[in-house]
Formats: structure tokens, sequence, C-alpha cells
């Protein structure tokens, strides 16, 4: 069995291990490359193992709180300190499991396939470390229950990002995508930083469920909740904040890509704890889960809009990021409308964000998943542009088999994930306003259309000659978008399953305030 | 530059690297500490970069050595925290303070001195972080100076 002392610790191994192999892989890389594969394709399976034994652990016994340098690890408030929780806590319950579990999946996916793709490039000492850093950072800001710890996190995981979309320079275009996106996460961490400092003046505590039992919902905290929701609404790519997302997305090497899109997610799960934990009941609930929907609404419309006249491939898919992140917040948004509501919320305000949840993870595995086959397919053509592909389904079977799962997922077709979780969405979003269910059809229809063509212009017709060279993706790369595309399908043929063991309990946890703040105060 | 510069620069160098080496270790004792410090010292790099050619100063301060004054800080301060942890305590618990051990001097409850010799591990990750910013810092302005000389040459 699983020893107890790696169980008890981690919280804080998961985060340990990644941020050791980043800083020792320099060294490491100097004996050769390949001693350094082996070495951070070892770290992250180790970071992924320790990070699922935790979500397995927050899923059969319940919320987990990790307070780092006191006595023990479950003392949350020292008895000398007034009551108030000082020190960094990680307080991980089911939702963080939930994001735990996705980041574990593709991160590790995502690996395999970078160190095959990245072989033949240069600076790799620094692209891994950076890469292991982003790890980290997501897998902090996932965990932690103190806010500050937080802003810090993001602040890792952005400039480890920015690094990376800079990474193939490009003749100074990947530069500027990274200027962009390291531009506007700075402006975004600011206004988090002054939030943080608005609850910190008024609340006296960092932690997140000091926070909450003391939320009066004041002026003060109406300009937090708002600096708050446009900061990572941003880092989310939500309209109207968006257009960071297709350059940064688009220059970033693939492998990258992919898993920016993970660290969407996270700044995802952010918003939802600061609405749902942070705030819950305080806030006017049908105000400010109208104002999430209709973030949603637009980022889904404007998002599959902008992604149909796309010719390079990257960018079209950075598009339809925006657009699917659209449905995770009008799925949590309804659910947020009618907080407070209970018989509502049993009605249909559960299953909304039950599938705006369970798109979330959906969404990391088949975006990642696409990401990755048009990282494979740039590796062997060279070219995004889809006017200068095609043919490419006689020489590469097996990445035109993963993308036609990523396009069917993601256009909501069964038996594939992303049909489940957007049924959920349609389902109960038509109880609550049956415009809205009706806006979300009409954009999985577009993402269809828009991913016929794709797949028609790089895969369809005869063999170009200029392409007659081209074989199939390397192995370890087929093996990372394998690994996304069995979870697509394993996602879509049980989603009961999923949905009954990872998804209900986190969107229950979401909305359970209460528990959140026991789990930390005691009693509450 | 000039030799009155250089001259300048070579008085001034110990007794900046002294200055942020003191700022580093009284840390838990007085304003400033790792961050700081790290600053101070590379200041001292800015000050030969400033008095020097870009070939001196390419022979006397090498990146390599910064990278990896950078990652052995970092893993010094992270080797800090998981200490406790071999000990049995959580990530980061401050294991030797008023321990007798290094930094491990009881402190006196009230008005005291300030002994150098107290507050367990923070010296320690002090002296860590004041590592990393030294070669971080120092590798920043080797970047910019590496800009520099291809505009001028």
């Amino acid at each position: 069995m699983i020893p107890a002392f790696i169980v008890e610790n981690s919280p804080a191994l998961m985060v340990i291990v990644p941020l050791v192999a980043a800083f020792l892989s320099p060294f490491i890389g100097r004996i050769s490359s390949m001693v350094r594969s082996i070495w951070v394709g070892g770290a992250m399976a180790v970071t992924s193992t320790i990070a699922l034994i935790l979500a397995l652990d927050v899923y059969s016994a319940g919320t987990r709180l990790y307070v780092f340098g006191a006595s023990a690890a479950s003392a949350a408030v020292p008895p000398d300190s007034g009551g108030i929780p000082i020190r960094i806590i990680f307080e991980i319950d089911q939702m963080s499991a939930l994001m735990l579990v996705i980041t574990a999946i593709s991160g590790f996916a995502i690996i395999l396939y970078s160190l095959s793709s990245e072989r033949s490039h240069t600076g790799l000492e620094s692209f891994y470390t950076l890469y292991l850093l982003m790890i980290t950072g997501i897998l902090g800001m996932v965990s932690t229950g103190d806010i500050f710890n937080f802003f810090v996190f993001l602040e890792i995981l952005s400039l480890a990002s920015a690094g990376l979309i800079a990474y193939r320079v490009d003749g100074g275009v990947a530069v500027e995508a990274a200027l962009k996106y390291f531009v506007l996460s700075t402006i975004g961490a600011l206004a988090i930083l002054v939030a943080i400092g608005i609850y910190y003046g008024q609340y006296n505590a960092l932690n997140m469920a000091m926070i909450a039992a003391r939320m009066q919902f004041s002026v003060l905290d109406q300009v937090a909740l708002v600096l708050i929701i446009a900061a990572l609404a941003m880092k989310c790519g939500a309209v109207p904040m968006h257009f960071w997302t297709p350059d940064a997305y688009s220059m970033a090497p693939s492998s990258i890509t992919a898993l920016l899109v993970v660290a969407s997610q996270a700044s995802l799960y952010g918003l939802f704890r600061t609405v749902f934990t942070l705030y819950n009941v305080t806030l006017n609930a049908a105000t400010v889960g109208w104002l999430i929907i209709i973030l949603g609404v637009l980022s889904m419309v404007v998002g599959v809009t902008m992604a149909i006249p796309q010719k390079n491939v990257k960018r079209l898919m950075a598009y339809h990021a925006v657009s699917q992140t659209g449905y995770m917040l009008l799925g949590v948004g309804v659910g947020l409308a009618v907080l407070g509501n209970q018989s509502l919320l049993d009605a249909f305000g559960y299953m909304a964000m039950e599938g705006g949840i369970f798109h979330i993870i959906n969404h990391a595995m088949y975006k990642g998943l696409l990401f990755l086959t048009a990282g494979a397919i740039f590796l062997r053509v060279g070219t995004y542009n889809l006017n200068r592909m095609g043919g490419l389904g006689h020489s590469m079977k097996w990445t035109m088999v993963f993308f036609v799962i990523g396009a069917l997922a993601i256009a909501g077709i069964p038996p594939f994930n992303g049909f489940a979780s957007k049924l959920m969405i349609y389902e109960s979003v038509f109880v609550f306003n049956p415009l809205l269910a009706v806006i979300a059809m009409v954009v999985s229809i577009l993402t269809l259309a828009s991913f016929v063509k794709v797949f028609h212009s790089i895969f369809m017709g005869p063999a170009l000659p200029e392409y007659s060279g081209v074989r199939e993706a390397p192995m370890p790369m087929l093996v990372g978008m394998g690994i996304l595309a069995v979870v697509v399908i394993l996602f879509g043929l049980f989603p009961g399953i999923v949905v009954e063991s990872l998804i209900t309990p986190a969107a229950h946890a979401l909305v359970d305030q209460g528990a959140y703040i026991g789990a930390v105060l005691g009693g509450a | 530059m000039s030799k009155i510069v250089r001259t300048g620069a070579n008085l001034l160098y110990p007794f900046i690297l002294i200055f942020g080496l003191y700022v580093i270790m009284h840390g838990h004792l007085t304003p400033g500490g790792g961050f700081q410090g790290g600053a101070v010292v590379a200041t001292a790099v800015a000050l030969v970069i400033v008095a020097y050619s870009f070939e001196e100063v390419t022979a006397m301060i090498k990146k390599v050595g910064m990278k990896a004054r950078e990652s052995i800080g970092l893993l010094l301060f992270i080797g800090a925290g998981i200490a406790a942890l071999a000990i049995g305590a959580p990530f980061f618990s401050n294991f030797l303070a008023n321990s007798g051990l290094l930094f491990g001097q009881v402190v006196p409850s009230g008005p005291n001195p300030g002994d150098l010799n107290t507050a367990g591990v923070i010296p320690i990750m002090n002296l860590a972080v004041g590592i990393e910013v030294w070669g971080g810092l120092a590798v920043i302005l080797l970047y910019m100076l590496s800009g520099i000389t291809k505009e001028g040459s």
C-alpha cells in the first residue's frame, strides 16, 4: 500500500517534487540530454502520482488541510494567535481534488509528448525548469487555502508561462505574444493584489476560510470582487478580455499551449472559488450570476465566430478554447444565479454547475489533445497554415484518429466526453432560460462546422507531392496524445460514473461554504 | 571607463559585497533580508559591468556560475523546508528555533540586543534567497550587457 508518510505529506510533496526537479534539471542536463529526459519525465510521473494519491484521499476521506511550518499538519489555528489562522494553509476539498486530477493527467501526457517534440531544440534546461514551475504554479493555485499564497502561485505560473510562450523566438513574434501575455498577467495580478489588500485591511486575515467567515459584502468587498473577477476572467480568456489567447496559444510550442489550457482552467477555478467560497450567499447571487452568464455567452459566441475565418490552425483552436470556456462560465454562472434558493438549486442549479465543472475536465482533455495533434502536424509539415496543408490522412493515420476524437468531442458529438457535459449544460440551462440553451447549441453546431473544415483541409484530399516524405509522429508523442484520447473516450462512454464519483462531490464542495470554513476554523 | 572609475570600483567592490552579506545575514534581526541583501551584492556586479569593458567583465563574471548560484540558492531554500519533513514535522517547520543547535539559541522574552545565533531556519532561508537573488540579478545584468555590446561594436 501507499506509505502513510506520503499520504500525510502529499499536499507539500506535490509542490516540493516539481520544484526540486525543476532546479536540479539544469545540473542534471549537463550529464546528457537522455538523463535529463528521464529525470524530468520521472519527476512529472512522481508529481502526478502524488497528486492522484491526494485526490483519491480527498474523495474518500474528505477535505484535507496542510499547514506549512506548524508543529502538526492539521494545526490550522495556533493557540496564541487569537483564533486567526496565520500560517499558509493548503486546503484541498473535492473541487481542488478534481483540478489536481486534471493537472496530473494532462501534465504527464504533455511531458511525454514534449520529451519527443522538443528534443531537437536548444535551451532545453530552462524549458523543463519552466515547465515544472508551471506545474507547481497550477497545483499550488488549486490547492491553496490562503489568498495571498494564491497570488504567489499565480505569479509563478504567469512568469513561467511567459517564458515558455517566448521559447521559440520565431523572429520576435513569439516574444511579442509573450510580452502581451506578461503585461496583461501583471495587470491582472496587481488587481488581485489590490483586492487582497482590501480583504486584509478589513478582516485582518489572508486565509480564505477566515475571510469567508467574516465576509460583510461591504462596498469595498464589491470593489474587490470586481477586481478579482476581471483579473481571473482575463486569465482564463473570457471575452472581452480574450485578446491575448490567440497570440499566446498560437506562438507557444504546442505542448505548452496544451498546458496553458490547464493553466487557464486553474484561473477559472480561482474565479469560482472566490465567488462561491469567499462570498457565497452574501453577494447578490442573481446579479453576479448573470454577469458570469453574460461573460460566458459572449465568450461562446465571439469565440466561435472569430474561430471560423482563421487560417492558422492553432489560432483557430485558441478561439475555440475561448468559446469552450464560455460553456463553463455559463454552467457555473447559472448555478450561481440561483444560489441561496435551495429548491431551484436542486431542480437545475447543481446540474448546471456539474455540467460546467465536468466541462472543465473534458475541455482540458480534448483541447489539450487537439493542440498536441496540431503540434504533431507542425513537426512533420512545418506550417500551421490550413491553406497549405492537405492529404495528410494518408501518412499520419494515428494523428488523424486523435484529431477526429478531439474534434468530435469539442463539437459535442456522442459518445465523446464533450457530449456528456454539454448535454448536462443544455438540459439544466434550458430550464433556467431557454434562450441561453439555444445559443449554446448553435455555438456547438458552429464548432462542428469549423472543425469539419479544419479536418477536411488538413487530412482529406489526395496526398500532396510536397508532403510525400511526411511520416507519422514519433511514438512518445502518440503515447501522450493517446493518454488524453483514452480519457476523452472513457469519460464519454461512462459519464454517469465520472459525474457521480468526481463531479457531484466537487460541485457540492464548491457550494458548501460552511464546510470549507469549518475545516479550518473548526465547528463553524 | 577611466582609471579613476576603475580604481573606485576596485575599492568599493569588497565593501559592497560585505555590506550585502551583512544585510543577508542579519535579515532576521534588522530591516532587510535575503532579497535586499542579494540585490546589494548584485549591485557590485553592476559596478564591475559599468567600470570594465565587455571582455574583462565576461572574464571576471561567468554566466554559468551565476546560473548555478540561482539554482543552488533555490535548492538550499527548499532543502531547509524538506529537512523539517525528514524529522516528521510539516514542510517549512522551524525545527531549529530554540533547539540549541545552529541558529538555535533560546531567545529571552522581552527587549534584547538581538543575537545573530537565533531564529532557526529563517537565517538559512535568508542566506538561500540572498544567493539566489545575487545569481538571478547578475544573470539579468549580464544579458542586458550583451545587448549593449552588440549595439556598440
